[in-house]
């Protein structure tokens, strides 16, 4: 692992350095955000100071740069998730919003009354309640693959739960409570052979592995810049062409169009045709700083440092006498996400606790409510790791737990 | 950090004796038999949930009975309240609902407010934790919405 310096990664990230509640930062809430690199923050500013001016539009110099900035981007995310095509990578504000662009386009077109649509019982609220709403709308069924008492996809009636009127499978890649990976390839397969596409919500997956839609065959494929080093507000939509290029428009504007007249108007080409409006160019670019960072690093050796975390967080987690970990026990079927219960603190006492540590966690439902609740818990704690997240971090969630329950029992 | 525990003794505002004696040992856990008012309160955020109930007997409330779960401050918070409510004219619980309120959010509560409300003051320290006030209030809030429409009925 040339490229990983654990300490020159960490010296680029300022927020590191700061102190919570007097003691040194240990973030471990990457799941629900990671940190920023300089280089990121740099490349939010440097365009701001250097090169901001409206995309697509004028033919003054700023304008080329920018547009030319932006296109790059695109290119590099394009090449970090090998989609054939830059085209093919569309630029939306989150993963909800390119989750909600399918559901509202794709799927409002092509799934029909007595369809199906098929889920996991692991999805993010984000990936449950557009296909509920587009369900109840054309009178469609939604149908849910289950999950094992270890948090793996029960595949063992796959062939029955997705039969000749499944329009789309719409996956995790992997779960953002119990760190699953699911078998997407395998899923895609299934819905291929069916006629139907395959959506990956990646939003958790894109930013800690190497993902090759190609590989995977993905259909379309949803994640975040704010989960893999860049800003808030930019998420990505990935799809093949042809299924892109035959969707309607999801909103309506300015850059989307080809030809307006007073009575009627003709769509852009991809990927404007899903871009309305003055695009997030500041984020767009800073996300390819972000691609960039990680594509140096290597995901290969991205992946091969949070599995070495994640097994010696399980190990030390799982040592613990009061806590319960959720999800596969197997650190090699799971991602760096470790969603816990301890036996008598609540998840939100521990959550202070561990702030006044310096600690900071997830604690809640995690935007899973029935997957959350299916474990007959309403809430948990999750630590959740990234590339400049060490085994000392991990030392100090233990020992900061450790010091929460001697608080507790006082 | 064992010994000093230096992080944690900041905690101790938000996690009183008191509060930590109501979380472990809550307090008029009882079913109310036929009672007046009933009902759930959660926040689905946290997961807390609390079913609370009341008998109201010429305007007074002469039973009370609240089970549930959740954080430690939600906890002791509803445990708290059921003592409080015991006896009270639906008058003064809303008074106590509004001082608790204006307490949580650092706003003025007079000395004699202080005197009903009594060991509910050791909430005060919550209002240094501001994303834990909603758990305080949680089983508050619910009640006050029900009586008034108890009493509106």
């Amino acid at each position: 692992m040339s490229n990983f310096d654990i300490d020159a990664i960490r010296a680029d990230f300022p927020i590191l350095s700061r102190k919570i509640n007097g003691q040194n930062l240990v973030y471990l809430d990457n799941a629900a955000t990671s940190q920023k690199p300089k280089q990121v923050i740099a490349a939010l500013t440097d365009y701001y100071e250097q090169t901001n001016a409206n995309v697509h539009r004028g033919v003054h110099t700023l304008s080329i740069e920018s547009t030319d900035d932006y296109e790059l981007a695109r290119t590099k995310v394009a090449k970090f998730i090998n989609a054939p095509r830059p085209e093919e990578v569309i630029w939306t504000r989150n993963t909800s919003e390119s989750l909600n662009l399918v559901s509202a386009t794709w799927a409002e077109k092509n799934v029909g009354e007595g369809d199906n649509i098929v889920i996991t019982v692991m999805e993010h609220h984000s990936n449950i309640v557009p296909w509920q709403q587009l369900a109840a709308k054309k009178n469609a069924e939604l149908r849910y693959l289950a999950a094992d008492e270890d948090g793996l996809l029960d595949v063992s009636n796959v062939d029955s739960i997705i039969d000749s009127r499944t329009k789309i499978v719409a996956a995790t890649h992997m779960s953002n409570v119990l760190g699953t990976i699911n078998p997407i390839a395998m899923l895609a397969n299934q819905v291929h052979a069916v006629g139907g596409v395959i959506l990956v919500d990646a939003a958790q997956s894109v930013p800690h592995m190497a993902v090759d839609v190609q590989e995977l065959d993905a259909d379309f494929l949803c994640f975040s810049a704010h989960k893999m080093l860049g800003p808030t507000g930019i998420g990505v939509l990935y799809g093949k062409y042809d299924l892109l290029d035959e969707m309607p428009p999801y909103m309506f504007g300015g850059d989307m169009i080809l030809e307006v007249t007073y009575e009627d108007a003709s769509w852009n080409d991809l990927p404007y045709k899903f871009e309305a409006g003055t695009p997030n160019i500041a984020d767009a670019i800073a996300t390819g700083a972000a691609v960039d960072y990680l594509s140096e690093l290597g995901m290969d050796n991205v992946w091969q440092h949070e599995q070495e975390l994640t097994a010696y967080a399980m190990e030390q987690i799982l040592s613990l006498d009061n806590v319960k970990v959720l999800g596969p026990k197997n650190p090699c079927l799971r991602g760096g996400v470790i969603s816990f219960i301890h036996d008598t603190i609540h998840p939100h006492d521990l959550g202070t606790a561990l702030d006044q540590q310096g600690i900071a966690i997830r604690t809640g439902h995690h935007c899973a409510m029935p997957l959350v609740r299916s474990f007959d818990v309403v809430a948990a704690a999750r630590a959740s790791f990234y590339i400049y997240n060490t085994k000392s971090d991990v030392d100090a969630l233990v020992n900061g737990i450790n010091e929460t329950e001697g608080y507790f029992s006082r | 950090m064992t010994g000093g525990m230096s992080g944690l003794d900041e905690m101790n505002d938000l996690y009183e004796a008191i509060i930590l004696d109501h979380y472990r040992s809550p307090r008029n856990t009882a079913a109310v038999v036929d009672a007046d008012i009933d009902l759930e309160v959660n926040n689905p955020f946290c997961g807390d949930e609390f079913h609370i109930q009341l008998k109201v007997e010429d305007d007074s409330v002469s039973e009370v009975g609240i089970t549930g779960s959740g954080c430690a401050i939600s906890q002791a918070s509803a445990s708290l309240l059921a003592e409080l409510v015991k006896g009270k004219s639906a008058g003064d619980v809303q008074a106590a609902v509004d001082a608790v309120r204006r307490l949580l959010k650092g706003e003025d509560v007079t000395e004699e407010e202080l005197d009903v409300l009594g060991d509910i003051e050791a909430l005060e320290g919550v209002r240094k934790f501001p994303v834990r006030i909603k758990c305080a209030l949680l089983s508050w809030v619910g009640l006050d919405d029900a009586l008034r429409e108890h009493l509106a009925k």
